[in-house]
């Protein structure tokens, strides 16, 4: 069974415009929301109080809201988690009491209430540790990204880097934009799962990077274009097998896999799907606006003995 | 090539030399083997741990086992793992439950005085010949098992001031010791260390001996201020890094032995950074209970009770300069000195005894030599004098600070435990007597042992899942596994055909050998590692697509069906090898900056690359080698 036909000849460049505008605007969207609205940080980065709790029949949302605003609990938000009978409430650092004693007070406080109440899991992060969190995940982007560049640049060559890196950014930022638009809890694993986006995005760039820079040495003629489109023709089959084999487990794990990695699951799906778009599209676009030609690729010629003495 | 070689024999296309099918076959046997004890799994147990010296004898065990017999109880096996370690696993977990409470009851008659752990564990049902070769199922994270995470913040500006403390008093000592006279002064603390200041003619030799005595643990050095000439003296760099790393490791020893009275089989307690303490205790719910046990931090101090002024002395009298009034441990007033004659750092420890004599209960105290050495100073000098120890707890002090709640210190309390007489001259060995019963001497000594802390910690994160929470991530990790790796293998059979079922076979040993090499390396199972895994099945294949996709770009070129096989497992070699290569950088930089869950997720991730890289080359190839090698072949099945 084949998905494509046996040989694909898509102008992928012509379309280079429309992409470039539809990644602008994505971009732009990202980063306005990123900016207004900013990302729903979950517990990890903020610090304070989760508790997961469950109850023997579907939960009275408001009803719980109530009892925690009568225990003069302040700024908890009170949400359905995976089932009616789940229930998961995020709560700041209160006035009256130590951090770490918030969870076991709402709890005691919920369970005098109904008996039924279980509770599954109850998390408190001081504030200190959760700065150090926040610091610590932007620290590992741009070290991640560095690492990455640097070695792109050792096993192709700089524009190539700047062009896998630039896709990467863009893969990142729109992939936060997603999460900031629909604000879904940001925390800790969809960090991780945002750094394993980094490096299948890569994966994929990489891929086509390596058959360009293949084709570039193999074929002595066609435009720095031309060739471009020849590869991204070539590896095309691959790049779309591998997002959909990648995409069928991301999807169990987004409907099976439970609450708890749900946010990861889909940080990675729309990784997976922005980022197969981005090496088609990004990636190469980037390199070839920098200029990359035949010549930066060929092995470099080896110097003549002398050759620093001679003269002009 | 420069020199010939004649030996090397043109291999026919497509096969591969013996000694390869060895080397395959020998790791996937050895992955197999050791990831076997994963399908055994583990089974509910209850662990029977003596404590201090006590021992779990077989009369002990026997009644245990006898009473479980009676309550029908599922019991597996007994296995004595040692002399003061039990272990009985059970088939299911009502049983587990019943027989923790009965073994509980039988073993640990008074709870107050409990001299055994009673602990819930998981035991793996690995066979008896495969545990001997060293197999051993994963262990699973708190988040798959249930239980508590806790990471501790060891306060070092205590310890460093502690430090300080003590530095003043050395060196007190040093100057007053003084062969040719008594040299007087005033000690002012700074930050990290302390100025003296003396008269200037004893200026040289007070620096004198102040550098022998204590050059090895400040720095000293003569500095002007305001036209008076001090002596600074600061601790060095190294100086400092030992003050944490003892006020870390004696933390966590404090915490390793308050942990026992929890009844945890398998508490992991390690350092994390600088002066930060992780504390995860599996099966554990009651957080505010173990909270209550692991952070009731305290520090010991010796002190001389000041018995000249206790003559006359009536509670709420002004105490004189130097004295300070407490309750003793009766609720009677008593006025104890500021100063501090030994610190709860010097305890190497304290256990309850009896009198070698009367045999009475008391408590034995072993200090270390510097401990030793100001307590025969001490005790020199005030025999019949009493001697108090006074434990200071310190619990987190928050004040609200722009509408933000902040840590601002450590709130002290001090409580007399003990105030004995000092019967005669000790050093580093001594005990304490008193109308003490056995339990008394317990709480004594493990008072007293608690209060070797150099330096109050206090809880900064805390993650508590519970049984059913652990149970459904399990069952909802393991269900995405199976399904994606099952839409993956039809998916690739579907598509490459004969090729997708050799694809499949690489998948299928890819999850053996991270199995294999996370029960090896004897890694945590938590849920985003499982995540990982999944994660990895749908990237392995990725490796076999790219040679997959060659082969059929050969075969359309018309190239004849070997040679196209030979050409695409060649040509796809290198863009697999940096392909992966860039994902493990991303793996290895979630390992050296994520903490627990990232980390969980990274180890599987960087395993799960390094085994698709060896499945998707090696072993893929060497199964199409033994379809297609060494014959004409006209069609390939992809």
């Amino acid at each position: 069974m084949q998905i494509l036909n046996q040989n694909t000849k898509i102008n992928f460049l012509k379309l280079r415009k429309i992409a470039m505008v539809f990644s602008a605007l994505l971009i732009i969207a990202s980063i306005s929301s990123l900016v207004m609205r900013g990302l729903n940080f979950g517990l990890d980065f903020t610090g304070g109080t989760s508790v997961e709790i469950q109850y023997g029949q579907a939960a009275d949302l408001s009803s719980i809201r109530q009892q925690l605003s009568d225990g003069n609990f302040k700024g908890a938000v009170v949400q359905n988690f995976g089932t009616s009978q789940d229930v998961k409430i995020r709560i700041p650092d209160q006035d009256f009491m130590p951090g770490d004693q918030v969870g076991v007070a709402v709890i005691d406080l919920l369970k005098s209430n109904d008996s039924s109440v279980v509770e599954k899991y109850k998390g408190y992060v001081g504030p200190v540790v959760g700065e150090e969190l926040k610091e610590q995940g932007v620290l590992a982007m741009i070290v991640a990204l560095i690492c990455i560049m640097i070695y792109v640049a050792l096993r192709f060559e700089w524009k190539f880097s700047l062009g896998s890196v630039a896709a990467l950014a863009h893969d990142v930022i729109i992939t936060l934009g997603f999460f900031s638009i629909t604000q879904m809890e940001f925390d800790l694993t969809v960090l991780a799962a945002l750094l394993a986006v980094i490096g299948y995005s890569l994966n994929d760039t990489i891929v086509v990077f390596d058959r360009i820079r293949e084709n570039f040495l193999k074929m002595r003629k066609g435009t720095s274009e031309d060739i471009i489109n020849i590869s991204l023709n070539q590896t095309l089959a691959r790049t779309l097998m591998t997002s959909i084999t990648t995409l069928l487990v991301l999807l169990a794990l987004f409907f099976f896999g439970g609450e708890t990695i749900h946010a990861f699951a889909t940080a990675l799906i729309v990784g997976v799907f922005i980022g197969t778009y981005s090496s088609i599209y990004v990636a190469s676009i980037v390199a070839l606006a920098l200029g990359v030609k035949k010549e930066d690729l060929m092995p470099p010629e080896v110097e003549k003995e002398g050759a620093e003495f001679d003269l002009p | 090539m420069i020199f010939d070689q004649p030996n090397q024999v043109q291999r026919p296309i497509n096969t591969y030399p013996k000694w390869k099918y060895f080397v395959i076959v020998m790791v996937i046997a050895i992955a197999a083997l050791y990831a076997l004890p994963n399908i055994f799994g583990e089974n509910p147990a209850v662990q029977l741990t003596g404590l201090r010296d006590t021992q779990v004898t077989s009369d002990q065990l026997n009644s245990v086992e006898e009473q479980w017999q009676q309550e029908n109880l599922n019991l597996i096996a007994i296995e004595q793992q040692n002399n003061q370690k039990v272990v009985a696993r059970f088939s299911d977990i009502d049983s587990q439950l019943k027989a923790q409470k009965s073994a509980n009851d039988l073993l640990n008659p008074d709870s107050k005085n409990a001299n055994y752990v009673v602990a819930q564990n998981l035991a793996p049902a690995t066979p008896d010949w495969l545990s001997g070769l060293g197999g051993k199922p994963m262990k699973l994270g708190l988040d798959l098992r249930g239980g508590i995470y806790f990471l501790m913040q060891v306060d070092m500006d205590k310890a460093i001031e502690k430090q300080i403390e003590q530095i003043s008093s050395d060196f007190k000592r040093t100057l007053l010791d003084d062969d040719e006279g008594r040299i007087r002064g005033r000690i002012e603390t700074i930050e990290n260390g302390v100025l003296l200041q003396v008269k200037p003619k004893d200026i040289e030799r007070a620096y004198g001996n102040l550098y022998q005595a204590h050059q090895d643990r400040v720095l000293l050095e003569r500095i002007t201020r305001n036209g008076i000439d001090l002596i600074r003296a600061t601790f060095t760099p190294t100086r400092l890094q030992e003050i944490s790393d003892a006020a870390v490791d004696q933390n966590r020893l404090i915490l390793s032995e308050r942990v026992n009275s929890l009844g945890v089989a398998e508490p992991q307690i390690q350092r994390q950074g600088t002066d930060r303490i992780v504390v995860q205790l599996p099966g554990v719910q009651d957080s505010a209970l173990a909270k209550q046990v692991l952070g009731a931090t305290a520090t010991l101090e010796f002190r001389l009770v000041n018995e000249e002024a206790m003559a006359g002395f009536t509670a709420g009298q002004r105490p004189p300069a130097g004295t300070t009034e407490f309750a003793d441990e009766n609720g009677f007033p008593i006025l104890i000195y500021d100063e501090v004659k030994v610190t709860g750092e010097h305890l190497i420890d304290s256990y309850p005894g009896q009198h070698p004599e009367n045999q009475q209960p008391i408590v034995n105290v072993k200090l270390d030599s510097v401990g030793g050495g100001k307590m025969l100073e001490t005790t020199v000098k005030n025999v019949g004098n009493r001697l108090a120890m006074i434990l200071v707890e310190s619990q987190p002090e928050f004040e609200i600070i722009d509408g933000e709640r902040k840590l601002v210190g450590s709130n002290q309390k001090e409580r007399v435990i003990s105030a004995p007489n000092i019967n005669g001259q000790f050093s580093t060995d001594f005990y304490i007597t008193g109308q003490f019963t056995p339990a008394e001497t317990k709480d004594l000594a493990l008072n007293l042992r608690s209060g070797a802390l150099v330096a109050p910690t206090f809880f900064i994160e805390e993650r508590t899942v519970g049984p059913t929470l652990g149970a459904e991530n399990i069952e909802k990790g393991m269900t995405s596994v199976i399904i994606g790796f099952a839409l993956v293998l039809v998916f690739m059979l579907i598509y490459y055909k004969l090729f997708g079922l050799v694809a499949n076979i690489a998948l299928t040993l890819n999850l053996v050998l991270i199995t294999a090499i996370m029960s090896i390396l004897g890694a945590t199972l938590t849920l985003p590692g499982i995540a990982g895994i999944v994660l990895t099945v749908g990237m392995a294949v990725d490796a076999n697509v790219l040679i997959f996709e060659r082969i059929r770009e050969e075969l359309r070129a018309g190239t004849k069906p070997a040679q196209a096989i030979d050409k695409g497992y060649a040509q796809a070699l290198s863009t697999i090898a940096d392909a992966n290569i860039t994902t493990m950088i991303a793996a290895i930089i979630l390992y050296a900056i994520g903490t627990g869950p990232v980390k969980g997720f990274a180890i599987t991730l960087f395993v799960g690359i390094l085994t698709s890289m060896f499945t998707a080359i090696f072993v893929s190839r060497g199964i199409v080698n033994l379809i297609y090698g060494g014959k004409t072949v006209n069609k390939l099945s992809i």
